[in-house]
């Protein structure tokens, strides 16, 4: 079973048990993707994992979208904007880095 | 693609069977296709949306914190059974205030559940192009 | 004897059918759906004499799980799993009424 930094994670590369989950994992992550994590990532996936918390789910790209918009303005609210920060879709790979499962829906 | 009207009837109390979050999660899913959406709540389904929910003595997620999360999905009908409520001994105050925040009245707070009678139930079933029950 | 019953007194009979062959010894543990009937509704009487007897017990984890803690019908006895162990033992046989 392949693992980072001895955190267990599945054939796609998301953490199998969430608790598991801290900076230097994201970091690692994003490492192995070519992602150096700005301030920016951090909102995004800060965003997620609060999202998480409060409502059990990861959520679809669209809500995603309409709340970064609106928590951190117009101009971050939109797919080509997030797209920039996580290229292999913020859903996924923005979830992967926050440790969470793969949103629901997301194929 | 034309919009179409989807219901979807949950009638089984959660964590018992896994009919309420199998609803929940074709919900969420289908939601990426924006149509037009609701939910009904009839039977042991109202316990789905009960308030003070805590699963920590059973080891299962939590899932009631997820309807709240339905208005973020522009899901934001919700129609519990009266008549079913009151057979419970229910009332509108021992269900979850879910809210949507309405786009265009200022992202104001507005409820997303409304208890109606079977026989309206009746009515809003008639008006769906597809009823989907769990 | 213990009987345990699991499903919700609205979707099945599978309570009403318990107590038509329970004997004057005989407990009962709601668990898992079943606890649905240990809420205060309009079936709350089916179980009201055998609760007064002290006799109706319902599993803790699955009446939070439910958010019904605070609907509980009178006299319903609330039991953890140690407590679900200690009935299996004090009451021997076990009848699942599935």
């Amino acid at each position: 079973m392949a693992d980072i930094l001895g955190a267990e994670v599945d054939e796609e590369g998301f953490l199998v048990n969430l608790g598991d989950w801290n900076k230097e994992i994201a970091v690692e992550m994003a490492k192995s993707d070519d992602i150096d994590l700005s301030e920016e990532h951090w909102d995004v996936i800060n965003f997620l994992r609060n999202y998480f918390e409060e409502y059990q789910i990861a959520p679809a790209v669209r809500v995603l979208t309409k709340a970064i918009g609106k928590q951190f303005g117009k101009e971050k609210g939109n797919s080509k904007y997030l797209y920039s920060l996580f290229p292999y879709g913020p859903g996924k790979q923005g979830c992967r880095f926050a440790g969470l499962p793969k949103p629901t829906g997301c194929i | 693609m034309a919009t179409k009207k989807f219901m979807y009837l949950n009638r089984k109390a959660p964590y018992g069977t896994v009919y309420a979050l199998e609803s929940l999660e074709v919900v969420l899913i289908a939601a990426a296709f924006e149509q037009d959406v609701s939910l009904a709540f009839i039977d042991d389904g109202v316990y789905q949306i009960v308030k003070d929910q805590n699963t920590d003595g059973i080891g299962m997620k939590n899932f009631s914190k997820t309807y709240h999360a339905l208005g973020d999905y522009d899901i934001n009908q919700l129609f519990v059974s009266a008549e079913s409520l009151k057979e419970r001994g229910l009332s509108a105050d021992d269900l979850m205030p879910l809210v949507y925040e309405d786009e265009d009245d200022d992202w104001a707070e507005k409820p997303s559940v409304k208890i109606v009678s079977n026989a309206e139930l009746k009515e809003l079933m008639s008006e769906q192009d597809v009823c989907l029950s769990f | 004897m213990l009987h345990t019953v699991n499903k919700s007194v609205f979707e099945r009979n599978s309570l009403q059918s318990c107590l038509n062959t329970i004997d004057d010894s005989s407990v009962i543990l709601l668990i898992e759906d079943g606890v649905i009937s240990a809420a205060k509704h309009t079936k709350s009487a089916l179980l009201a004499d055998l609760a007064a007897a002290g006799r109706v017990f319902a599993l803790q984890g699955d009446v939070e799980a439910r958010g019904i803690s605070s609907k509980l019908a009178d006299n319903i006895k609330l039991v953890d799993y140690e407590g679900f162990v200690d009935l299996v033992v004090e009451h021997g046989t076990a009848v699942s009424w599935v």
